[in-house]
Protein backbone atom coordinates (compact mmCIF):
# COMPACT_ATOMS: atom_id res chain seq x y z
CA UNK A 1 0.00 0.00 0.00
CA UNK A 2 2.68 2.39 0.05
CA UNK A 3 2.64 3.72 -3.19
CA UNK A 4 3.53 7.01 -4.77
CA UNK A 5 0.35 8.45 -3.89
CA UNK A 6 1.03 8.35 -0.68
CA UNK A 7 1.77 11.47 1.20
CA UNK A 8 4.60 11.49 3.91
CA UNK A 9 3.92 12.20 7.42
CA UNK A 10 4.93 15.70 7.69
CA UNK A 11 2.16 16.68 5.23
CA UNK A 12 -0.35 15.17 7.23
CA UNK A 13 -1.19 18.37 9.74
CA UNK A 14 -4.79 16.74 10.19
CA UNK A 15 -3.24 14.47 12.78
CA UNK A 16 -3.38 17.46 15.08
CA UNK A 17 -6.47 17.11 15.23
CA UNK A 18 -6.47 14.59 17.59
CA UNK A 19 -4.99 16.29 20.15
CA UNK A 20 -8.58 17.74 20.67
CA UNK A 21 -9.88 14.93 22.80
CA UNK A 22 -7.22 15.73 25.45
CA UNK A 23 -8.37 18.99 26.01
CA UNK A 24 -10.90 17.18 28.13
CA UNK A 25 -8.03 16.86 30.62
CA UNK A 26 -7.71 20.54 31.25
CA UNK A 27 -10.35 20.55 34.61
CA UNK A 28 -10.80 24.33 35.38
CA UNK A 29 -12.22 24.83 32.02
CA UNK A 30 -15.70 23.01 32.76
CA UNK A 31 -15.16 22.26 36.45
CA UNK A 32 -18.50 24.74 36.92
CA UNK A 33 -22.34 24.04 37.42
CA UNK A 34 -23.87 26.72 35.10
CA UNK A 35 -25.22 27.11 32.60
CA UNK A 36 -26.95 23.65 33.15
CA UNK A 37 -28.68 21.51 29.96
CA UNK A 38 -32.02 20.32 30.37
CA UNK A 39 -31.50 20.25 34.03
CA UNK A 40 -27.73 18.88 34.18
CA UNK A 41 -24.49 20.87 35.33
CA UNK A 42 -22.22 22.23 32.93
CA UNK A 43 -19.14 19.53 34.05
CA UNK A 44 -21.63 17.00 33.78
CA UNK A 45 -22.75 17.42 30.09
CA UNK A 46 -20.04 19.28 28.65
CA UNK A 47 -17.84 16.40 29.03
CA UNK A 48 -20.49 14.14 27.17
CA UNK A 49 -20.23 16.32 24.88
CA UNK A 50 -16.46 15.90 24.57
CA UNK A 51 -17.19 12.21 23.81
CA UNK A 52 -19.34 13.35 20.82
CA UNK A 53 -16.77 15.66 19.25
CA UNK A 54 -14.12 13.05 19.63
CA UNK A 55 -16.15 10.32 17.21
CA UNK A 56 -15.92 13.26 14.67
CA UNK A 57 -12.55 14.13 15.21
CA UNK A 58 -11.38 10.52 14.89
CA UNK A 59 -14.18 9.82 12.13
CA UNK A 60 -12.21 13.36 10.39
CA UNK A 61 -8.86 11.83 10.49
CA UNK A 62 -9.64 8.20 9.76
CA UNK A 63 -11.51 9.76 6.12
CA UNK A 64 -8.32 12.02 5.67
CA UNK A 65 -5.52 9.10 6.21
CA UNK A 66 -7.98 6.48 4.02
CA UNK A 67 -7.87 9.39 0.98
CA UNK A 68 -4.15 9.89 1.39
CA UNK A 69 -3.64 6.15 1.02
CA UNK A 70 -3.29 4.88 4.50
CA UNK A 71 -2.43 5.43 8.28
CA UNK A 72 1.37 5.35 9.71
CA UNK B 1 -32.78 -12.41 54.26
CA UNK B 2 -36.54 -11.48 55.55
CA UNK B 3 -37.95 -10.20 52.06
CA UNK B 4 -39.39 -13.02 49.70
CA UNK B 5 -37.87 -14.26 46.38
CA UNK B 6 -38.73 -12.07 43.30
CA UNK B 7 -39.60 -15.32 41.67
CA UNK B 8 -39.96 -13.07 38.19
CA UNK B 9 -36.76 -11.41 38.35
CA UNK B 10 -34.70 -14.81 39.31
CA UNK B 11 -36.82 -16.49 36.43
CA UNK B 12 -35.32 -13.83 33.84
CA UNK B 13 -32.01 -13.58 35.09
CA UNK B 14 -31.66 -17.89 35.02
CA UNK B 15 -32.89 -17.89 31.92
CA UNK B 16 -30.81 -15.14 29.92
CA UNK B 17 -28.08 -16.88 32.09
CA UNK B 18 -28.79 -20.25 30.40
CA UNK B 19 -28.88 -18.53 26.94
CA UNK B 20 -25.35 -16.94 27.28
CA UNK B 21 -24.25 -20.48 28.75
CA UNK B 22 -25.68 -22.38 25.68
CA UNK B 23 -23.77 -19.61 23.11
CA UNK B 24 -20.55 -20.29 25.31
CA UNK B 25 -20.45 -23.82 23.72
CA UNK B 26 -22.05 -23.33 20.69
CA UNK B 27 -19.17 -20.60 19.74
CA UNK B 28 -16.51 -23.11 19.54
CA UNK B 29 -18.14 -23.73 15.95
CA UNK B 30 -18.15 -20.40 15.13
CA UNK B 31 -16.01 -19.48 11.90
CA UNK B 32 -14.20 -22.87 13.07
CA UNK B 33 -11.11 -23.01 13.13
CA UNK B 34 -7.89 -25.87 15.00
CA UNK B 35 -8.48 -24.64 18.40
CA UNK B 36 -5.14 -26.88 18.77
CA UNK B 37 -3.64 -23.93 17.74
CA UNK B 38 -2.65 -20.78 20.39
CA UNK B 39 -3.76 -18.06 17.83
CA UNK B 40 -7.09 -19.98 17.14
CA UNK B 41 -7.85 -20.57 21.19
CA UNK B 42 -6.40 -17.59 22.77
CA UNK B 43 -7.33 -14.64 19.08
CA UNK B 44 -9.75 -16.37 17.53
CA UNK B 45 -8.29 -16.95 14.70
CA UNK B 46 -7.30 -13.15 14.23
CA UNK B 47 -10.69 -13.19 12.26
CA UNK B 48 -12.70 -11.06 13.93
CA UNK B 49 -14.49 -8.34 11.97
CA UNK B 50 -15.59 -4.57 12.39
CA UNK B 51 -19.00 -5.79 14.54
CA UNK B 52 -18.00 -8.18 16.20
CA UNK B 53 -14.48 -6.47 17.46
CA UNK B 54 -16.57 -3.39 18.53
CA UNK B 55 -18.45 -6.27 20.94
CA UNK B 56 -15.59 -7.93 22.21
CA UNK B 57 -13.38 -4.68 22.69
CA UNK B 58 -16.67 -3.40 24.63
CA UNK B 59 -17.23 -6.18 26.65
CA UNK B 60 -13.60 -6.25 27.41
CA UNK B 61 -12.94 -2.64 28.75
CA UNK B 62 -16.41 -2.14 30.42
CA UNK B 63 -16.64 -4.37 32.78
CA UNK B 64 -19.36 -5.59 35.41
CA UNK B 65 -17.13 -3.99 37.46
CA UNK B 66 -17.29 -0.53 35.99
CA UNK B 67 -20.70 -0.70 36.03
CA UNK B 68 -21.12 -1.40 39.80
CA UNK B 69 -17.89 0.48 41.03
CA UNK B 70 -18.12 3.56 38.79
CA UNK B 71 -21.70 4.88 40.11
CA UNK B 72 -21.08 3.46 43.72
CA UNK B 73 -17.96 6.25 43.34
CA UNK B 74 -20.39 8.68 42.60
CA UNK B 75 -22.69 7.91 44.97
CA UNK B 76 -19.89 7.95 47.61
CA UNK B 77 -17.78 10.82 46.31
CA UNK B 78 -19.63 12.58 44.07
CA UNK B 79 -18.08 14.36 40.67
CA UNK B 80 -14.69 12.93 40.97
CA UNK B 81 -15.48 9.44 40.43
CA UNK B 82 -16.44 11.11 36.68
CA UNK B 83 -13.01 10.97 35.83
CA UNK B 84 -13.59 7.92 34.12
CA UNK B 85 -15.30 10.12 30.93
CA UNK B 86 -12.41 11.64 30.43
CA UNK B 87 -10.44 8.68 30.55
CA UNK B 88 -12.60 7.20 28.34
CA UNK B 89 -12.45 9.92 25.72
CA UNK B 90 -8.43 10.24 25.55
CA UNK B 91 -7.69 6.79 25.11
CA UNK B 92 -9.44 6.29 21.85
CA UNK B 93 -6.91 8.33 19.66
CA UNK B 94 -4.19 6.93 21.90
CA UNK B 95 -6.21 3.35 20.10
CA UNK B 96 -6.14 4.73 16.83
CA UNK B 97 -2.71 6.26 16.10
CA UNK B 98 -1.07 3.51 17.97
CA UNK B 99 -2.08 0.03 18.13
CA UNK B 100 -2.31 -0.52 14.47
CA UNK B 101 1.07 -0.64 14.63
CA UNK B 102 0.83 -3.54 17.21
CA UNK B 103 -1.28 -5.17 15.03
CA UNK B 104 0.80 -5.27 12.19
CA UNK B 105 3.63 -6.32 13.15
CA UNK B 106 2.71 -8.69 15.47
CA UNK B 107 0.75 -10.12 12.43
CA UNK B 108 3.30 -10.37 10.31
CA UNK B 109 5.44 -12.12 13.23
CA UNK B 110 3.24 -14.27 14.66
CA UNK B 111 2.90 -12.42 18.31
CA UNK B 112 0.08 -13.38 20.48
CA UNK B 113 1.23 -11.13 23.42
CA UNK B 114 2.41 -7.82 24.08
CA UNK B 115 5.83 -9.71 25.78
CA UNK B 116 5.95 -11.42 22.22
CA UNK B 117 7.00 -8.43 20.74
CA UNK B 118 9.18 -7.03 23.05
CA UNK B 119 10.91 -10.01 23.10
CA UNK B 120 11.22 -9.54 19.41
CA UNK B 121 12.14 -5.85 18.89
CA UNK B 122 14.43 -5.67 21.85
CA UNK B 123 15.71 -8.96 21.67
CA UNK B 124 15.64 -9.47 25.53
CA UNK B 125 14.47 -12.47 27.55
CA UNK B 126 14.23 -10.72 30.94
CA UNK B 127 12.47 -7.86 29.47
CA UNK B 128 9.90 -10.01 27.97
CA UNK B 129 9.49 -12.01 30.69
CA UNK B 130 9.18 -8.78 32.86
CA UNK B 131 6.16 -7.41 30.43
CA UNK B 132 4.58 -11.32 30.50
CA UNK B 133 5.01 -11.79 34.29
CA UNK B 134 3.48 -7.65 35.07
CA UNK B 135 0.40 -8.52 32.91
CA UNK B 136 -0.35 -11.49 34.36
CA UNK B 137 0.03 -10.33 38.03
CA UNK B 138 -2.16 -7.08 37.07
CA UNK B 139 -4.61 -9.54 35.75
CA UNK B 140 -5.72 -11.91 38.46
CA UNK B 141 -6.99 -9.23 41.13
CA UNK B 142 -9.35 -7.26 37.85
CA UNK B 143 -10.51 -11.15 37.23
CA UNK B 144 -11.43 -11.27 40.92
CA UNK B 145 -13.73 -7.73 40.80
CA UNK B 146 -15.75 -9.54 37.80
CA UNK B 147 -16.62 -12.19 40.25
CA UNK B 148 -17.79 -9.39 42.91
CA UNK B 149 -20.01 -7.91 40.17
CA UNK B 150 -21.44 -11.62 40.07
CA UNK B 151 -21.78 -11.54 44.14
CA UNK B 152 -23.39 -8.32 44.35
CA UNK B 153 -26.11 -9.03 42.11
CA UNK B 154 -26.64 -12.69 43.21
CA UNK B 155 -26.81 -11.31 46.24
CA UNK B 156 -29.36 -8.21 45.34
CA UNK B 157 -31.52 -11.29 44.22
CA UNK B 158 -32.01 -12.62 47.28
CA UNK B 159 -30.52 -15.89 46.49
CA UNK B 160 -28.90 -17.44 49.39
CA UNK B 161 -27.92 -21.23 48.54
CA UNK B 162 -24.25 -21.42 50.00
CA UNK B 163 -22.62 -24.41 50.95
CA UNK B 164 -19.77 -24.54 53.06
CA UNK B 165 -16.21 -25.91 51.88
CA UNK B 166 -13.17 -26.41 53.60
CA UNK B 167 -14.16 -23.67 56.58
CA UNK B 168 -15.23 -21.24 54.04
CA UNK B 169 -18.94 -20.44 52.89
CA UNK B 170 -19.24 -20.17 49.08
CA UNK B 171 -22.23 -18.61 46.95
CA UNK B 172 -23.09 -21.45 45.15
CA UNK B 173 -24.85 -19.28 42.50
CA UNK B 174 -21.11 -17.70 42.14
CA UNK B 175 -19.97 -21.38 42.05
CA UNK B 176 -22.24 -22.25 39.27
CA UNK B 177 -21.23 -19.31 37.10
CA UNK B 178 -17.51 -19.62 37.69
CA UNK B 179 -17.62 -23.22 36.84
CA UNK B 180 -19.75 -22.54 33.99
CA UNK B 181 -17.66 -19.27 32.67
CA UNK B 182 -14.24 -22.05 32.86
CA UNK B 183 -16.18 -24.77 30.92
CA UNK B 184 -17.11 -22.89 27.80
CA UNK B 185 -13.92 -20.88 27.67
CA UNK B 186 -11.82 -23.95 28.15
CA UNK B 187 -13.69 -25.99 25.04
CA UNK B 188 -14.33 -22.29 22.58
CA UNK B 189 -10.96 -20.09 23.75
CA UNK B 190 -11.90 -16.07 22.49
CA UNK B 191 -15.18 -17.21 20.50
CA UNK B 192 -17.36 -17.80 23.52
CA UNK B 193 -16.65 -14.48 24.94
CA UNK B 194 -17.00 -12.58 21.42
CA UNK B 195 -20.53 -14.23 20.49
CA UNK B 196 -21.97 -13.44 24.48
CA UNK B 197 -20.15 -10.26 24.00
CA UNK B 198 -23.33 -9.49 21.44
CA UNK B 199 -25.54 -10.69 23.65
CA UNK B 200 -24.34 -8.89 26.94
CA UNK B 201 -24.52 -5.15 24.87
CA UNK B 202 -27.75 -5.55 23.73
CA UNK B 203 -28.88 -5.86 27.32
CA UNK B 204 -26.99 -3.18 28.98
CA UNK B 205 -27.98 -0.59 25.90
CA UNK B 206 -31.62 -1.65 26.61
CA UNK B 207 -30.60 -1.33 30.59
CA UNK B 208 -29.44 1.95 30.24
CA UNK B 209 -32.04 3.62 27.72
CA UNK B 210 -34.56 2.37 29.98
CA UNK B 211 -32.58 3.81 33.13
CA UNK B 212 -32.53 7.27 31.04
CA UNK B 213 -36.07 6.95 30.59
CA UNK B 214 -37.94 5.80 33.35
CA UNK B 215 -35.67 6.62 36.14
CA UNK B 216 -35.84 10.42 35.98
CA UNK B 217 -39.42 10.58 35.51
CA UNK B 218 -40.23 8.75 38.73
CA UNK B 219 -37.79 11.05 40.51
CA UNK B 220 -39.01 14.24 38.83
CA UNK B 221 -36.45 15.53 36.15
CA UNK B 222 -32.48 15.76 36.30
CA UNK B 223 -32.52 19.41 38.16
CA UNK B 224 -34.02 17.69 40.72
CA UNK B 225 -31.69 14.65 40.73
CA UNK B 226 -28.92 17.02 40.02
CA UNK B 227 -30.77 19.42 43.18
CA UNK B 228 -30.61 16.23 45.64
CA UNK B 229 -26.91 15.88 45.52
CA UNK B 230 -24.52 17.95 47.92
CA UNK B 231 -23.39 21.08 46.05
CA UNK B 232 -20.09 20.39 47.34
CA UNK B 233 -20.11 17.13 45.20
CA UNK B 234 -21.01 18.21 42.21
CA UNK B 235 -18.11 19.58 40.94
CA UNK B 236 -14.43 19.53 42.31
CA UNK B 237 -12.94 21.76 44.76
CA UNK B 238 -12.03 25.58 43.20
CA UNK B 239 -9.01 25.09 45.46
CA UNK B 240 -6.23 23.47 42.28
CA UNK B 241 -4.29 21.58 44.92
CA UNK B 242 -7.27 20.30 46.90
CA UNK B 243 -6.93 16.20 47.24
CA UNK B 244 -9.10 14.86 45.80
CA UNK B 245 -9.41 17.60 43.37
CA UNK B 246 -8.82 18.65 39.86
CA UNK B 247 -4.96 17.50 39.36
CA UNK B 248 -6.12 13.79 40.79
CA UNK B 249 -9.20 13.82 38.31
CA UNK B 250 -6.86 14.75 35.08
CA UNK B 251 -4.03 12.67 36.26
CA UNK B 252 -6.21 9.62 37.17
CA UNK B 253 -7.78 9.98 33.91
CA UNK B 254 -4.13 10.23 32.21
CA UNK B 255 -3.30 7.22 33.89
CA UNK B 256 -6.09 5.21 33.30
CA UNK B 257 -6.17 5.73 29.89
CA UNK B 258 -2.24 4.95 28.78
CA UNK B 259 -2.68 1.62 31.08
CA UNK B 260 -5.94 0.40 29.48
CA UNK B 261 -4.25 -0.76 25.85
CA UNK B 262 -1.23 -2.30 28.16
CA UNK B 263 -3.75 -4.71 30.09
CA UNK B 264 -2.91 -8.48 28.02
CA UNK B 265 -6.90 -8.40 28.22
CA UNK B 266 -7.36 -5.14 25.92
CA UNK B 267 -4.02 -6.48 23.75
CA UNK B 268 -5.73 -9.86 23.22
CA UNK B 269 -8.71 -8.07 22.39
CA UNK B 270 -6.79 -5.82 19.47
CA UNK B 271 -5.07 -9.00 18.13
CA UNK B 272 -8.20 -10.55 17.52
CA UNK B 273 -9.13 -8.29 14.99
CA UNK B 274 -8.93 -9.44 11.01
CA UNK B 275 -7.37 -5.74 10.00
CA UNK B 276 -5.47 -2.56 10.97
CA UNK B 277 -8.79 -1.13 9.29
CA UNK B 278 -11.12 -2.98 11.70
CA UNK B 279 -8.91 -1.38 14.64
CA UNK B 280 -9.04 2.39 13.33
CA UNK B 281 -12.94 1.81 12.68
CA UNK B 282 -13.26 1.06 15.99
CA UNK B 283 -11.45 4.25 17.33
CA UNK B 284 -14.12 6.31 15.89
CA UNK B 285 -17.19 3.97 17.00
CA UNK B 286 -15.97 2.73 20.62
CA UNK B 287 -16.90 5.96 22.35
CA UNK B 288 -20.67 5.03 22.22
CA UNK B 289 -19.64 3.04 25.29
CA UNK B 290 -18.01 6.31 26.46
CA UNK B 291 -21.60 7.89 26.31
CA UNK B 292 -23.20 4.75 27.57
CA UNK B 293 -20.57 4.73 31.31
CA UNK B 294 -21.31 8.80 31.16
CA UNK B 295 -25.14 7.70 32.10
CA UNK B 296 -24.52 4.85 33.80
CA UNK B 297 -22.10 6.66 36.27
CA UNK B 298 -25.10 8.87 36.74
CA UNK B 299 -27.11 6.39 38.37
CA UNK B 300 -24.94 6.75 41.33
CA UNK B 301 -26.71 10.66 41.31
CA UNK B 302 -29.82 8.69 41.14
CA UNK B 303 -29.60 6.39 44.04
CA UNK B 304 -29.35 9.80 45.90
CA UNK B 305 -32.24 10.98 44.77
CA UNK B 306 -34.11 8.11 45.37
CA UNK B 307 -33.13 7.80 49.19
CA UNK B 308 -32.11 4.24 48.60
CA UNK B 309 -29.94 4.12 51.40
CA UNK B 310 -32.22 5.19 53.75
CA UNK B 311 -34.14 2.33 52.64
CA UNK B 312 -34.81 -0.36 55.38
CA UNK B 313 -34.90 -3.29 52.55
CA UNK B 314 -31.77 -2.44 51.44
CA UNK B 315 -29.84 -2.19 54.63
CA UNK B 316 -28.53 -5.59 54.23
CA UNK B 317 -26.95 -5.42 51.18
CA UNK B 318 -25.64 -1.94 51.56
CA UNK B 319 -23.91 -3.17 54.95
CA UNK B 320 -22.59 -6.13 52.94
CA UNK B 321 -21.48 -4.58 49.52
CA UNK B 322 -21.20 -0.01 50.61
CA UNK B 323 -21.44 1.99 47.76
CA UNK B 324 -21.34 -0.68 45.48
CA UNK B 325 -24.72 -1.86 46.09
CA UNK B 326 -26.18 1.70 44.87
CA UNK B 327 -27.01 0.23 41.55
CA UNK B 328 -28.79 -2.76 42.36
CA UNK B 329 -30.69 -1.15 45.17
CA UNK B 330 -31.77 1.80 42.47
CA UNK B 331 -32.71 -1.12 40.22
CA UNK B 332 -34.93 -3.13 42.60
CA UNK B 333 -36.68 0.68 43.27
CA UNK B 334 -37.34 1.42 40.14
CA UNK B 335 -37.90 -1.39 37.99
CA UNK B 336 -40.29 -3.83 38.00
CA UNK B 337 -39.11 -8.07 38.61
CA UNK B 338 -38.97 -8.39 34.88
CA UNK B 339 -36.80 -5.41 34.25
CA UNK B 340 -34.49 -6.24 37.58
CA UNK B 341 -34.27 -9.64 35.96
CA UNK B 342 -32.45 -8.03 32.55
CA UNK B 343 -30.69 -5.47 34.37
CA UNK B 344 -28.63 -7.66 36.62
CA UNK B 345 -28.14 -10.35 33.95
CA UNK B 346 -27.11 -7.43 32.27
CA UNK B 347 -24.19 -7.06 34.49
CA UNK B 348 -24.11 -10.40 35.58
CA UNK B 349 -23.32 -11.17 32.07
CA UNK B 350 -20.95 -8.38 32.04
CA UNK B 351 -18.62 -9.88 34.32
CA UNK B 352 -18.33 -13.23 32.41
CA UNK B 353 -17.12 -11.60 29.12
CA UNK B 354 -14.26 -9.98 30.64
CA UNK B 355 -13.38 -12.72 32.95
CA UNK B 356 -13.47 -14.77 30.04
CA UNK B 357 -11.00 -12.77 27.87
CA UNK B 358 -8.85 -12.08 30.85
CA UNK B 359 -8.01 -15.57 31.53
CA UNK B 360 -7.67 -16.55 28.21
CA UNK B 361 -4.89 -13.47 27.86
CA UNK B 362 -2.83 -14.44 31.52
CA UNK B 363 -2.75 -18.13 29.35
CA UNK B 364 -1.70 -16.69 26.34
CA UNK B 365 1.24 -14.44 28.31
CA UNK B 366 1.88 -17.82 30.32
CA UNK B 367 1.85 -20.25 27.99
CA UNK B 368 3.78 -18.02 25.16
CA UNK B 369 6.34 -16.04 27.37
CA UNK B 370 7.12 -18.10 30.51
CA UNK B 371 6.46 -21.98 29.62
CA UNK B 372 7.43 -21.74 25.53
CA UNK B 373 9.95 -19.65 26.72
CA UNK B 374 12.16 -21.61 29.82
CA UNK B 375 10.00 -24.81 30.51
CA UNK B 376 9.54 -26.56 27.33
CA UNK B 377 11.26 -24.33 24.27
CA UNK B 378 10.66 -26.86 21.41
CA UNK B 379 6.57 -27.60 22.30
CA UNK B 380 4.56 -28.50 19.64
CA UNK B 381 1.63 -26.43 18.41
CA UNK B 382 -1.06 -28.13 20.17
CA UNK B 383 0.44 -28.93 23.31
CA UNK B 384 1.12 -25.02 23.32
CA UNK B 385 -2.66 -24.57 23.07
CA UNK B 386 -2.96 -27.24 25.88
CA UNK B 387 -0.91 -25.66 28.13
CA UNK B 388 -3.25 -21.95 27.47
CA UNK B 389 -6.23 -23.78 28.24
CA UNK B 390 -5.70 -25.26 31.67
CA UNK B 391 -3.40 -22.10 32.53
CA UNK B 392 -7.20 -20.49 31.74
CA UNK B 393 -8.43 -22.56 34.17
CA UNK B 394 -5.97 -21.69 37.22
CA UNK B 395 -5.90 -18.02 36.43
CA UNK B 396 -9.88 -18.20 37.16
CA UNK B 397 -9.70 -20.43 40.07
CA UNK B 398 -6.50 -18.20 41.30
CA UNK B 399 -9.26 -15.10 40.54
CA UNK B 400 -12.17 -17.35 43.20
CA UNK B 401 -9.64 -17.90 45.73
CA UNK B 402 -8.77 -14.39 45.62
CA UNK B 403 -12.48 -13.22 46.65
CA UNK B 404 -13.51 -16.04 48.73
CA UNK B 405 -10.46 -16.65 50.72
CA UNK B 406 -9.48 -12.88 51.43
CA UNK B 407 -11.72 -9.72 52.04
CA UNK B 408 -13.04 -8.07 49.13
CA UNK B 409 -10.75 -4.91 50.05
CA UNK B 410 -7.76 -7.10 49.41
CA UNK B 411 -8.88 -7.13 45.70
CA UNK B 412 -9.52 -3.73 45.45
CA UNK B 413 -5.86 -2.96 46.81
CA UNK B 414 -4.85 -5.63 44.02
CA UNK B 415 -6.38 -4.17 41.48
CA UNK B 416 -5.13 -0.63 42.50
CA UNK B 417 -1.64 -1.66 42.77
CA UNK B 418 -2.26 -3.66 39.35
CA UNK B 419 -2.83 0.06 37.60
CA UNK B 420 0.20 1.20 38.75
CA UNK B 421 2.46 -1.74 37.81
CA UNK B 422 1.02 -2.47 34.11
CA UNK B 423 1.68 1.20 33.63
CA UNK B 424 4.89 0.29 33.99
CA UNK B 425 5.50 -1.75 30.41
CA UNK B 426 4.33 1.69 28.88
CA UNK B 427 8.18 2.72 27.23
CA UNK B 428 8.86 -1.32 26.55
CA UNK B 429 5.44 -1.72 25.16
CA UNK B 430 4.29 1.66 23.08
CA UNK B 431 7.47 3.19 22.63
CA UNK B 432 8.94 0.47 21.68
CA UNK B 433 6.27 0.32 18.98
CA UNK B 434 7.75 3.30 17.58
CA UNK B 435 11.74 3.22 18.65
CA UNK B 436 13.95 0.70 19.62
CA UNK B 437 16.70 3.62 20.56
CA UNK B 438 15.69 2.89 24.28
CA UNK B 439 18.10 -0.19 25.37
CA UNK B 440 16.13 -3.03 27.08
CA UNK B 441 18.69 -2.91 29.89
CA UNK B 442 17.74 0.58 30.50
CA UNK B 443 13.96 0.01 30.01
CA UNK B 444 13.87 -3.08 32.69
CA UNK B 445 15.64 -0.60 35.38
CA UNK B 446 13.26 2.26 34.80
CA UNK B 447 10.66 -0.58 34.90
CA UNK B 448 12.02 -1.63 38.40
CA UNK B 449 11.81 1.67 39.41
CA UNK B 450 8.35 2.57 38.88
CA UNK B 451 6.86 -0.65 40.51
CA UNK B 452 9.48 0.16 43.58
CA UNK B 453 8.23 3.63 43.65
CA UNK B 454 4.89 2.93 42.28
CA UNK B 455 3.96 0.31 44.82
CA UNK B 456 5.97 2.25 47.90
CA UNK B 457 3.94 5.30 46.97
CA UNK B 458 0.83 3.31 46.92
CA UNK B 459 1.88 1.82 50.82
CA UNK B 460 2.03 5.26 51.86
CA UNK B 461 -1.38 5.44 51.64
CA UNK B 462 -1.87 2.18 53.24
CA UNK B 463 -3.28 0.82 49.60
CA UNK B 464 -6.31 2.89 50.50
CA UNK B 465 -6.22 5.56 47.77
CA UNK B 466 -3.84 5.59 44.51
CA UNK B 467 -3.50 9.51 44.68
CA UNK B 468 0.33 10.06 46.40
CA UNK B 469 0.79 13.86 46.81
CA UNK B 470 3.98 15.07 45.89
CA UNK B 471 5.84 17.84 47.39
CA UNK B 472 7.52 19.86 44.22
CA UNK B 473 9.05 23.35 45.10
CA UNK B 474 6.92 23.88 47.95
CA UNK B 475 3.42 23.01 46.34
CA UNK B 476 1.90 19.51 46.93
CA UNK B 477 0.32 17.81 44.23
CA UNK B 478 -2.03 15.33 44.56
CA UNK B 479 -0.77 12.72 41.58
CA UNK B 480 -2.32 8.74 40.63
CA UNK B 481 0.40 7.45 41.41
CA UNK B 482 0.53 5.16 38.27
CA UNK B 483 1.58 8.37 36.57
CA UNK B 484 4.36 9.86 38.63
CA UNK B 485 6.27 6.63 38.88
CA UNK B 486 5.63 6.50 35.14
CA UNK B 487 7.44 9.74 34.97
CA UNK B 488 10.54 8.56 36.94
CA UNK B 489 10.26 5.18 35.20
CA UNK B 490 10.83 6.93 31.65
CA UNK B 491 13.72 9.18 32.98
CA UNK B 492 15.65 6.16 34.51
CA UNK B 493 14.99 4.59 30.74
CA UNK B 494 15.98 7.38 28.56
CA UNK B 495 19.33 8.27 30.93
CA UNK B 496 20.41 4.62 31.15
CA UNK B 497 19.92 4.28 27.54
CA UNK B 498 22.40 7.09 26.53
CA UNK B 499 24.60 5.34 29.04
CA UNK B 500 24.39 1.72 28.12
CA UNK B 501 24.40 2.86 24.45
CA UNK B 502 27.35 4.50 24.84
CA UNK B 503 28.71 1.98 26.53
CA UNK B 504 27.80 -1.08 24.65
CA UNK B 505 27.99 -0.14 21.09
CA UNK B 506 24.67 -0.93 19.37
CA UNK B 507 24.99 -4.68 18.31
CA UNK B 508 21.44 -5.18 19.64
CA UNK B 509 19.12 -7.56 17.79
CA UNK B 510 15.50 -6.40 16.43
CA UNK B 511 13.81 -9.27 14.00
CA UNK B 512 11.37 -6.05 13.05
CA UNK B 513 11.37 -3.95 10.37
CA UNK B 514 9.91 -0.55 9.65
CA UNK B 515 7.65 -1.95 6.80
CA UNK B 516 6.74 -4.54 9.95
CA UNK B 517 4.87 -1.68 11.84
CA UNK B 518 2.35 -0.24 8.76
Amino acid sequence: MAGNSRKRASARLYYLLLLLPFAALWVPFYNRLDPTLAGIPFFYWVQMAWIALTVLVIYIVHRCENRDGGGL
Amino acid sequence: MSKPLDVVAITVFAVLFGLVTILGFVAARWRRGDLSQLHEWGLGGRRFGTIVSWFLLGGDLYTAYTFVALPALLFGAGATGFFAVPYSIIVWPLLFVMFPRLWSVSHKKGYVTAADFVRGRFGSHALATAVAVTGIIATMPYIALQLVGIEVVIAALGLHLSVSVAGHTIELPLLIAFAILAAYTYSSGLRAPAMIAVVKDILIYGTVLAVIIVIPVQLGGYAHIFASVDPHKLILSADPFANPGQISYATLALGSALALFLYPHSVTGILSSSSREVIKRNAVAMPAYAFALALISLMGFMAISAGVKAMPEYAEGFKAFGPNYAVPALLLHSFPSWMVGVAFAAIGIGALVPAAIMSIASANLFTRNIYKEYFNPGCSNAQESRVAKIVSLIVKAGGLIVILGFPQTYAIVLQLLGGIWISQTLPAVMLGLYTRWLHPWALLLGWAAGIGAGTWMASTLSFKSATYVLHIFGAAIPCYAAVSALALNLAVSVVMSVFFNGAAGRARSDETVAADYV
